[in-house]
Formats: structure tokens, C-alpha cells, sequence
């Protein structure tokens, strides 16, 4: 295995949809090869800090004002209907 | 090494299932509670989508209020959430049309190489992210980064890797083929990476600077 040919499964590979066949091969090439490892460790850390970083989460008064006007717009609509 | 674990699981399918029924049969606290449950999810990917708050702000009211008006279309086959996004991403890159006729690409468009991927830094994090930069210059590092990616490839970024939906949701969602989400997932995640190393590559001791 090349490290292209690593790199095109690194996706399936970090969301575990591969077969175990596959899994094992990409393992392999992992313990020698170190640039993979350095890649698939930090792409890995990628998506892990997006996933835990709450950005742009929803603020409670925003949150608020916004269901409120959602609601609101909803019940026009019924009511015009 | 261990594998990413989904997070972000969706409440159970039978009660969403009574949930959607009684909106449909005109039940307006049973939609409320569908915009309370979802609302956060469907700012945050309006927001990745636009950068721009006050557009995320109108894309969850219209996408909302888009749902609520096509209650009666939706068939029950996919999951209220996948279609509710479909409807928020369709929303939000109408906004960045909008804003930025000259610089918009669709969902379409295939921009990149492969080649553009291909890492071209390679060093390890070490230490975390975490413990070299608060949690506002941390957040604000991430927003610049993923804001320089093309819309396409940070749409289905923010629906796999944030929002936590299947590859075939995320197809569904953006009426994409599944190859397609996996090739543009694998690119933004390493352009991700090969952005984010500037800030987060191991320093040698001595350096000192952040």
C-alpha cells in the first residue's frame, strides 16, 4: 500500500466503514510508515476539535427571540390560510 | 488508533414519528417542540454555511417557517431532521449567493484537484490544541480556517463531522451521490488539517511564541 492509496481511504478509515481486510492492510502501512500516522492522528484531532469546539452555538435570549418569531410567523400563516 | 465516534445521536425515530403526525394534523405546540429541538443544529450549520450571523438568523426563521408551510409535502420516508436540513442548507446558500454573487460556487461544482489535498506539512499537534490557546482564540482560529474553504466542501464538513449525520444522510440532505460526500469530506478534512497545522504544529522547545 502506498501512501496515496492510504490517504484515499483515510476517511472511510477514520469513520470506521471499511472492511476488516482493508482495516488491517491500512494498520500496517500505519506502523512503518510515520507520515501517515503524523496525518491520520492530526485528522483525526481535525474533526475531533470542530465536533467539541461549540462554535456558533445558539445564544438562550437569541434562541428565544427567534422561536418566538418562528411561532409567530407560523400562526399568520394559519391564520391566513 | 481508534476511530471517530458519532456523536450527536437523533432522538428516537418513533417519538419524532408522533411529533411530525400531530404538526401535520395542525398541532402547533407538537411543531414547537420540533424548532426547540432542532433550532441549535439548524443555526449552527445556516452559520458555517453564510459566516454571517444575522444571515443565520434569518435562514433558521425562514427554514422553519419553509417546514412548517411544506409539513403536508414531507412523505415520513427520510427523517424530519435530514429533510429540515435540506431545507437550511437550501436557505443559507441562497444567502451566500446573495451576498457574494462573484465569489459563489453550488454544491455542484467539483473546484479542486485531488492534488489540493495532498498534505504538504507534516507534523504532529502535540501539545493539544486545547492547552495552547483559550477557548475564544481557539473558536475564533476554527471559524477563520473553516471559513477559507470553498461553501461545498464546508457544507458537507459541518453535516458529517459536526452535526453527526450518515454519509447517506448527508448525500440526502445535499442531493449529492454518496462518492461524491466522501470525496469532498476527505478533502475538507485535510485542508482542514493543512490549515489548522500553522497554528497547532509542535513547537521546538525554546520557541516560545504561541
Amino acid at each position: 500500500m502506498t501512501c496515496r492509496d492510504f490517504l484515499k481511504e483515510l476517511t472511510d478509515y477514520l469513520d470506521d466503514a471499511i472492511d476488516t481486510k482493508t482495516k488491517a492492510e491500512l494498520e500496517d502501512h500505519l506502523q512503518w510508515c510515520h507520515n501517515c500516522y503524523v496525518i491520520c492522528n492530526t485528522t483525526k484531532k481535525t474533526i475531533e476539535i470542530y465536533r467539541d469546539s461549540h462554535l456558533y452555538e445558539l445564544p438562550d435570549d437569541l434562541r428565544g427571540r427567534l422561536r418566538s418569531a418562528i411561532m409567530s410567523k407560523c400562526g399568520k400563516k394559519d391564520s391566513s390560510a | 488508533m481508534p476511530t471517530i465516534k458519532q456523536v450527536n445521536e437523533p432522538e428516537p425515530a418513533t417519538e419524532e414519528l408522533s411529533l411530525v403526525t400531530a404538526a401535520k394534523a395542525g398541532d402547533m405546540g407538537a411543531f414547537e417542540e420540533l424548532v426547540r429541538r432542532y433550532d441549535r443544529n439548524v443555526f449552527r450549520i445556516a452559520q458555517h454555511i453564510t459566516q454571517n450571523r444575522e444571515d443565520a438568523e434569518d435562514v433558521v426563521q425562514d427554514a422553519f417557517l419553509k417546514a412548517y408551510q411544506n409539513l403536508g409535502n414531507f412523505q415520513m420516508q427520510s427523517k424530519f431532521y435530514t429533510w429540515l436540513v435540506r431545507i437550511a442548507v437550501n436557505e443559507a446558500l441562497m444567502k451566500l449567493r446573495k451576498r457574494r454573487p462573484e465569489r459563489f460556487v453550488s454544491l455542484d461544482e467539483d473546484v479542486q484537484t485531488e492534488e489540493d489535498s495532498m498534505p504538504r506539512e507534516i507534523a504532529d499537534w502535540s501539545p493539544n490544541p486545547e492547552q495552547l490557546y483559550d477557548q475564544s482564540e481557539l473558536k475564533d482560529i476554527l471559524g477563520k480556517t473553516i471559513n477559507g474553504l470553498p461553501p461545498s466542501f464546508r457544507t458537507v464538513f459541518v453535516l458529517r463531522d459536526v452535526e453527526g449525520l450518515s454519509t447517506e444522510e448527508t448525500a440526502e440532505a445535499l442531493d449529492l451521490s454518496i462518492p461524491a460526500v466522501k470525496s469532498r469530506l476527505l478533502r475538507a478534512r485535510l485542508q482542514l488539517r493543512e490549515r489548522l497545522n500553522k497554528y497547532f504544529k509542535s513547537r521546538r522547545s525554546g520557541d516560545g511564541t504561541k
